[in-house]
């Protein structure tokens, strides 16, 4: 596992999405209210691309007609078939025991302290006055 | 969601060669029809609208999965809605995924479920001329159905006759939903036409009749009006072969789009099964229901069956015959399939050159 800068704090607004390749891979970054998320672009469904995907909130439903939606949890949502994934945890809704979008490590470090630790940096130089969006593949 | 992302391109010697039996065509507004409606037809859209037996005529009769009932990432980036934008079409799929051909299954405004039959054949045949101007004319790779109106077999007719000989159709587009079952005689005429022109009649789920969706009443949820389509598919086979519309028509051709294919095995074992006791009731069949269903009938793969145990699908296609599967994507409807992932079972060269191009190849005349 490396870590890789995948692009500047402020580079992703909040509610969208980036699609970045680290090591041949293609990954969606989601800044979701200011948090970061990071899956490998393919749903394990049919191989749509996940950046495509939106965020929602799972309802939750007690008997027909009665629904509430989650307070406390987010679903990444595939733009084709609707399939539903843990935004934490990658986790299918339908099948969590056994089907997982595939997730990766994400935060956020300062250019200095990243300039003091060894990381692949993408296309951009790093300075040490601006923050960046890490991720471990 | 705005985003950025980077478009896939898989290298073009890995491609499959693909014929689409399945891709949906998607207008503004009725007005678009307006170039080839009369003043008569285009004043009545203003006034009245569409009229057909359901409540809001202007909704589908249940809410869908998706808005615009799409791939959440089919929506042109230039404006409009997901089928709308031929340049995006090309660019999302038919370039990106190397179709040679796509079939056109353009479903809306619906003439064919009209209650007020001029209107009904008015808009069918306007229908058909956006298909030409806006799509088939513009793309070699597009091909049309004729949209008819099943209830009023003249002007069906009339409508086959205008198109019949152009190579630019393909088949003769009905709703599985009909007023009444398709094997009835009342549309024997256009059956006729049909062979007359060679022309298969391909039966995309569509359809507003006015009768529940199920035999059991009206579904509450949209998982199940979405597998209804296959009772709707049933329904009507059972009705075509047992009616005699086969044995009537040795060379009609029947392609069912998006009425899956896993319960044609059952419903045909089942058929025999009655038939053997009951042939005298029908003494117009010569044959077991079974081999009119086999020799008549072609089936589209999207939305495609996902059994458990993923080999299952090959039983499924030695049972239905390797030959009679057509592949389609539905694009740019949510419940698309994509060509790469589509069958979760290793198929040989030879099985995915017939189902992904040589089944729809010969059946239809191309390439």
């Amino acid at each position: 596992m490396t870590r890789h800068i995948v692009a500047a704090v402020g580079e992703i607004a909040p509610g969208r999405s980036k699609l970045v390749t680290v090591k041949g891979r293609e990954i969606a970054i989601f800044n979701v209210g200011g948090e970061y998320f990071a899956f490998f672009n393919r749903c394990p469904h049919a191989g749509a691309s996940l950046c495509r995907g939106t965020i929602v909130r799972p309802a939750e439903i007690t008997e027909p007609g009665t629904y509430r939606l989650a307070a406390d949890r987010q679903m990444l949502r595939c733009p084709w078939h609707g399939w539903q994934f843990d935004l934490r945890t990658g986790e299918a809704w339908c099948d969590p025991a056994t089907l997982k979008a595939r997730n990766y490590s994400i935060g956020v470090e300062s250019g200095a302290a990243l300039a003091t630790v060894p990381h692949a940096a993408e296309t951009f130089p790093v300075s040490v006055d601006q923050d960046y969006i890490v991720i471990e593949v | 969601m705005t985003i950025d992302v980077l478009e896939r391109k898989p290298p073009a010697e890995t491609r499959l060669k693909i014929i689409d039996c399945d891709i949906h065509p998607t207008m503004g507004s009725l007005s678009d029809l307006n170039p080839w409606l009369t003043k008569r037809w285009q004043q009545h859209i203003v006034t009245y609208g569409e009229f057909v037996r359901q409540g809001l005529a202007k909704t589908l009769s249940h809410p869908r999965m998706q808005p615009a009932v799409s791939r959440a990432d089919a929506w042109p980036p230039d404006g409009g809605l997901p089928g709308s934008h031929l340049p995006f079409m090309q660019e999302q799929h038919l370039d990106a995924n190397g179709v040679a051909f796509g079939v056109l299954q353009a479903l809306r405004p619906n003439g064919n479920s009209q209650r007020n039959l001029e209107f009904g054949a008015a808009l069918s045949s306007a229908l058909n001329e956006w298909q030409l101007e806006h799509w088939i004319r513009r793309d070699k790779r597009l091909k049309g159905s004729i949209a008819v109106t099943q209830e009023w077999p003249e002007a069906a007719i009339k409508e086959i006759e205008r198109h019949a000989g152009n190579p630019d159709f393909i088949q003769i587009s009905l709703p599985p939903r009909s007023d009444e079952p398709l094997g009835r005689r009342r549309y024997w005429p256009i059956y006729r036409a049909a062979v007359e022109h060679n022309l298969p009649i391909g039966l995309h789920v569509s359809g507003v009749n006015g009768h529940t969706s199920t035999a059991s009443g009206s579904p509450s949820f949209y998982i199940e009006e979405h597998h209804n389509n296959v009772q709707s598919m049933q329904g009507l086979v059972t009705s075509l072969v047992v009616e005699g519309v086969f044995e009537e028509f040795p060379s009609l051709k029947v392609v069912l789009i998006e009425g899956g294919f896993g319960w044609v095995p059952a419903l045909s074992w089942r058929l025999d099964h009655h038939w053997k006791k009951m042939r005298d009731e029908v003494p117009h069949l010569k044959r077991p229901p079974s081999e009119y269903i086999r020799e008549h009938i072609w089936y589209t793969t999207q939305p495609i069956e996902e059994p458990e145990n993923p080999a299952h699908l090959i039983d499924l296609f030695d049972w239905i015959g390797w030959d009679r599967l057509l592949f389609s994507t539905d694009y740019p409807h949510w419940d698309f399939d994509d060509p790469h992932t589509v069958f979760k079972v290793k198929l040989t060269e030879a099985q995915k050159q017939q189902l992904f191009y040589g089944n729809a190849a010969k059946l239809y005349g191309l390439g």
